[in-house]
């Protein structure tokens, strides 16, 4: 154990382990069930308990998921959208003509989906019609917007705002590179991408202004809205790089706060749903929560372990959730 | 790349113009009893009939790097795809990537340059073209893009030999020594070639480059060793190599190969590689060296895409190993007296 993890607070005994037996990829709350979506075929549904049921969801790798907090929505390589709910029931809600993989998906709070293969982004109402849009080249990422059906979709060169019910040319907010994931912000103000090159990028959706978000040695996987909405906290430095969303201009001119510096990479972050803490996961293993306010951290898991690949706050923030690359999992009561 | 590579997905791109045997050879690889699995990552879907592997469709899509050098280029869609193969680890023993005809296997190399994440779980094998040996010729002269993949191979598969006479295949492959005298060179017919000429060929690693000679120099060909030992350095133009090919100098696409007994200043030579690479890097294709540096027992080694360039100290030179360094670039419109001077001003001089 390091000197920087001796000095602080610990809880890594009150953490029940969790063997998921398989690299895991994400993890969710349903209900009171913790989610891990594998790298392929299952997702590991576990109680407060620790008791695992396996449900399989795709035959093949499972390239993408996200939450609406009901239910998970996944895309895989055998070129279907699947859902999982709270029950553990798999229905499968598009399953792509040629066999494309499904690299992307989104979910809206009122149960529309997005997803893409290829070029081609896709949105589905509960309902309604499969409406599609063609962008100039491969999807990078999907996020819908929190106010109305408005879909961004991240490609080269940009992003596409698209309002699939609505007739009008779809918005194409440009930038140089290649867009990957992409966010809303909560109060709708903003548009930010994760870039492959090691930068985050910005758009004001007032005016289009444009905000570079640079400076990270590696390239960001994970992005989490504070619970206020006035942070945006990421993965891909030493520290969690926190970029400050609280004025109309967002970070512009602006440092962003560094907090919970450590001997290794960030490699995903989830702010609490409630209260200004967040969980960090690092490349060494390591889980810090950490307070936004001072900085505060609480040991969680010790490093010397696989990578963090998944965490997750459960929604009233009394549990949390992760695992590494190498299926070790742990579920931790606050 | 530099570090261990064993654990990482070895990685073969297989590039050819228009309906020279890709695929043909593409499916031989899939079907022969190998006991592997491949990972496929085609353009076209239906051509390929083996069940057995993974097959992927890309689109082929580059951009540009935001470091302001037109050309790093990275084919994003296969960020995209090795991140979902990388899910299904132990799937597969080895990944593929096809190109279009069309294509420039530049970015595709690049892409396992500059991306972290691919240069953490694969890495390039090699780079194989597949070549018409009945057409090849007259596109080299009105298809820059069958310019590029001669130039850019490690290992060239001749097909179709059947279909010309034996001075058209002479022909046919001065014409490739002309641009390419380092990479592996096979005759086939449908694309008949043993799978190790192809697979597992090492060419981008480091501990490899071992063997910068030009491929059609054989060991103990007595006359080169004398041309060497002769002059400080190789002038590359080997206009008597015993083998009674004609010799062709492509006016657009050459190999430089530079070469010094005497030791390298490495706080001259390591700027000037590098300065050269960001002046000229359009314009080199492919460079590969082993270097001997004054006052240092390791051979230092390196390998470079264009402006891209890796390198490191590879190991001792062996007792009796004569300390020799060398150079290849491989590109177009080489301004070789400037690479030539250059270098030679790394030379220690004493």
């Amino acid at each position: 154990m390091s000197a920087e993890q001796s000095s602080i607070a610990s809880v890594t005994d009150r953490v029940r382990p969790v063997e998921i037996g398989a690299p895991v990829t994400s993890a969710y709350f349903l209900k009171d069930r913790a989610a891990f979506v594998c790298g392929e075929e299952k997702v590991a549904l576990v109680t407060t308990e620790g008791e695992i049921t396996n449900v399989e969801v795709h035959g093949g790798g499972i390239l993408c998921a996200v939450s609406d907090g009901q239910r998970i929505v996944m895309g895989g390589d055998d070129g279907k959208v699947v859902a999982l709910d709270a029950k553990g029931e798999v229905a499968v809600l598009a399953t792509d003509a040629k066999r494309r993989w499904i690299d992307n998906v989104a979910a809206h709070s009122d149960g529309t989906i997005a997803w893409s293969a290829g070029k081609i982004a896709y949105v589905k109402a509960p309902k309604g019609e499969e409406k599609s849009l063609e962008v100039p080249s491969t999807v990078g990422g999907l996020a819908f917007a929190p106010k109305g059906l408005r879909l961004a979709i991240a490609h080269y060169n940009g992003a596409t705002l698209w309002f699939p019910n609505m007739a009008a040319t779809a918005e194409f907010l440009p930038w140089a590179g290649s867009h990957l994931g992409v966010m809303f912000s909560p109060d709708n103000k903003f548009l930010v991408t994760a870039m492959h090159e090691a930068a985050l990028h910005g758009w004001r959706l007032a005016d289009s202004r444009h905000m570079r978000m640079t400076g990270y040695p590696g390239r960001v996987k994970s992005m989490s809205w504070s619970a206020d909405g006035k942070f945006l906290a990421t993965s891909g430095a030493d520290t969690v790089i926190m970029w400050p969303f609280a004025s109309k201009d967002g970070p512009m001119g602006k440092e962003p706060a560094m907090l919970a510096p450590m001997q290794a990479r960030v490699a995903a972050v989830a702010c609490h749903p409630r209260q200004g803490v967040l969980a960090a996961g690092y490349s060494d293993g390591t889980i810090l929560m950490v307070r936004l306010e001072d900085g505060a951290e609480i040991l969680v898991r010790r490093n010397g372990t696989p990578a963090v690949s998944a965490l997750a706050w459960n929604a009233k923030g009394t549990w949390l959730a992760f695992a590494d690359e190498e299926g070790n999992a742990g579920l931790l009561e606050l | 790349m530099a570090e261990t590579t064993s654990e990482k997905i070895p990685v073969t791109v297989l590039t050819g113009y228009l309906g020279a045997g890709k695929t043909t050879l593409l499916n031989r690889i899939l079907s022969e009893n190998h006991g592997k699995k491949y990972a496929v990552i085609v353009n076209e879907f239906g051509e390929i009939g083996i069940d057995n592997d993974l097959i992927i469709g890309a689109d082929e899509e580059v951009f540009e790097m935001n470091n302001g050098c037109i050309c790093c280029t990275v084919r994003g869609d296969l960020v995209r795809i090795m991140e979902g193969l990388m899910k299904r680890k132990g799937k597969f023993d080895a990944i593929i990537v096809e190109t279009t005809g069309l294509a420039d296997p530049a970015p595709v190399a690049q892409t396992f340059f500059v991306d972290e994440d691919v240069q953490k779980n694969a890495r390039l094998d090699a780079v194989v073209t597949v070549a018409d040996a009945k057409w090849l010729s007259d596109r080299l002269k009105d298809a820059p893009e069958a310019k590029n993949q001669i130039a850019f191979a490690d290992v060239i598969v001749l097909n179709k030999t059947d279909l010309v006479s034996k001075g058209e295949l002479s022909e046919v492959e001065a014409r490739i020594r002309g641009i390419n005298p380092y990479a592996k060179l096979h005759h086939t017919e449908r694309c008949k070639v043993a799978l190790s000429d192809v697979l597992e060929r090492g060419a981008f690693d480091l501990d490899r480059i071992l063997d910068i000679e030009p491929d059609f120099l054989e060991p103990g060909d007595e006359h080169d060793h004398d041309h060497h030992h002769h002059h400080d350095h190789d002038h590359h133009h080997h206009h008597d190599h015993g083998h009674g090919l004609k010799h062709y100098h492509d006016e657009e696409m050459q190999s430089l190969s530079l070469r010094s007994d005497k030791p390298l200043d490495p706080m001259l030579f390591m700027p000037w590689l590098q300065n050269l690479v960001q002046a000229e890097g359009q314009k080199i294709l492919r460079s590969k060296g082993i270097l001997a540096f004054a006052g240092d027992d390791d051979r230092y080694v390196f390998q470079g895409v264009h402006m891209m360039l890796e390198g490191d100290h590879q190991r001792k030179w062996k007792d009796g190993e004569k300390r020799e360094s060398r150079v290849v670039f491989i590109g177009r419109e080489l301004p070789e007296e400037k690479i030539r001077a250059g270098f030679e001003a790394c030379i220690v001089s004493k």
